[in-house]
């Protein structure tokens, strides 16, 4: 869902640079507060794989493709703070290095898939999660948040298209949240296969979970 | 890094993310995604601009310049991702260390 360049105007592209620019301070300000040599790390294992895992486009019916965002993943295994920054580093690598996503729509990539796809999918997990620690809700809660944080954000790329003027805004709407529904079941089923890797072999490192899960 | 079991950690998701970017990312679908279809079928997809020319980029479209098969140009763009974004987090690591022993 990178937007390209040419596809949002000058006042969208400044006015979401500017909310992701105050998302990221904010966000590299709390992760401050519990900065360890470990935190770091695995903030860094986590963006590598996650780029790794955006390079797999996977076929769904119609001829289109998908691929992971990742937002969710993040965002459940290191907190919504640390997950913005590891999302906001793989986009910038891709943006000025790999073509993907334009530089001035960069803002607005951000915005969508960085802070509204980690805080949006964090608020869903957190929601359904704190119900109950069984096993089952947990993994619910990470499926739901993994695919809503994929239709949310290609909502507000749609928003965003429909703000500059590119196409009209209701049908922009339906088209891209519809065939993001489709994708955000990919989203959901690699995030869960992911962390249930993580729990069974380190329990502990997914951060947002406190306590065992019975 | 704190324990062995950290360092463990680490590497196999080092791995896993070489093994993804390098060896399966060659195998994925080359369909248009989301939005590239949505602006294919609504007819705006020539809207898309170049503003930066490609030239400057490093690697455009995950396509490592310098090799001619396709395989490898996947692959070592892969392999730059993963190993870039590690050098980005591996800086704020000696950063953070340096700092550290400031105080």
């Amino acid at each position: 869902m990178h937007i390209p360049d040419g596809f949002v105007d000058l006042k969208t592209a400044i006015s979401t640079g500017v909310v992701s620019a105050g998302g990221l301070a904010a966000a590299i300000y709390k992760v401050k507060s519990y900065f360890k040599a470990k935190v770091i790390a695995l903030m860094g294992v986590m963006s590598a794989l996650i780029f790794a895992l955006q390079m797999i486009n996977f076929s769904i019916p119609g001829g289109t493709s998908g691929h992971l965002l990742g937002g969710a993943l993040a965002a459940i295994v290191l907190g919504p703070s640390a997950g913005v920054v590891v999302i906001v580093v793989v986009l910038i690598v891709q943006a000025f290095i790999f073509m993907d996503g334009g530089i001035i729509a960069l803002g607005a990539n951000i915005f969508n898939m960085a802070i509204i796809g980690v805080y949006g999918s964090y608020l869903i997990y957190w929601l359904i999660s704190k119900t109950s620690k069984s096993r089952i809700i947990f993994f619910t809660a990470v499926a739901l948040a993994s695919w809503i944080s994929v239709v949310v954000a290609s909502f507000f790329a749609a928003l965003e298209l429909g703000i500059s003027g590119t196409y009209a805004m209701g049908t922009t709407l339906k088209a891209m949240t519809g065939i993001h529904a489709i994708i955000g079941i990919g989203e959901a089923i690699i995030t869960v296969a992911v962390i249930a890797f993580i729990n069974k072999v380190r329990p502990d490192l997914i951060l947002t979970r406190k306590g065992d899960l019975r | 890094m704190t324990g062995r079991q950290n360092y463990t950690f680490v590497l196999i998701g080092i791995i896993a993310a070489l093994i993804i970017a390098m060896f399966i990312s060659v195998f994925a679908s080359s369909f248009p995604d989301g939005l590239e279809k949505v602006a294919e079928n609504l007819g705006f997809i020539n809207k898309a601009e170049q503003v930066v020319p490609e030239s400057a980029f490093l690697i455009p479209d995950y396509v490592f310049g310098g090799v001619e098969n396709e395989f490898w140009q996947t692959s070592l763009a892969g392999l730059s991702g993963v190993l870039i974004i590690l050098a980005v987090f591996g800086a704020v690591y000696l950063i953070y260390k340096a700092a550290g022993k400031k105080k």
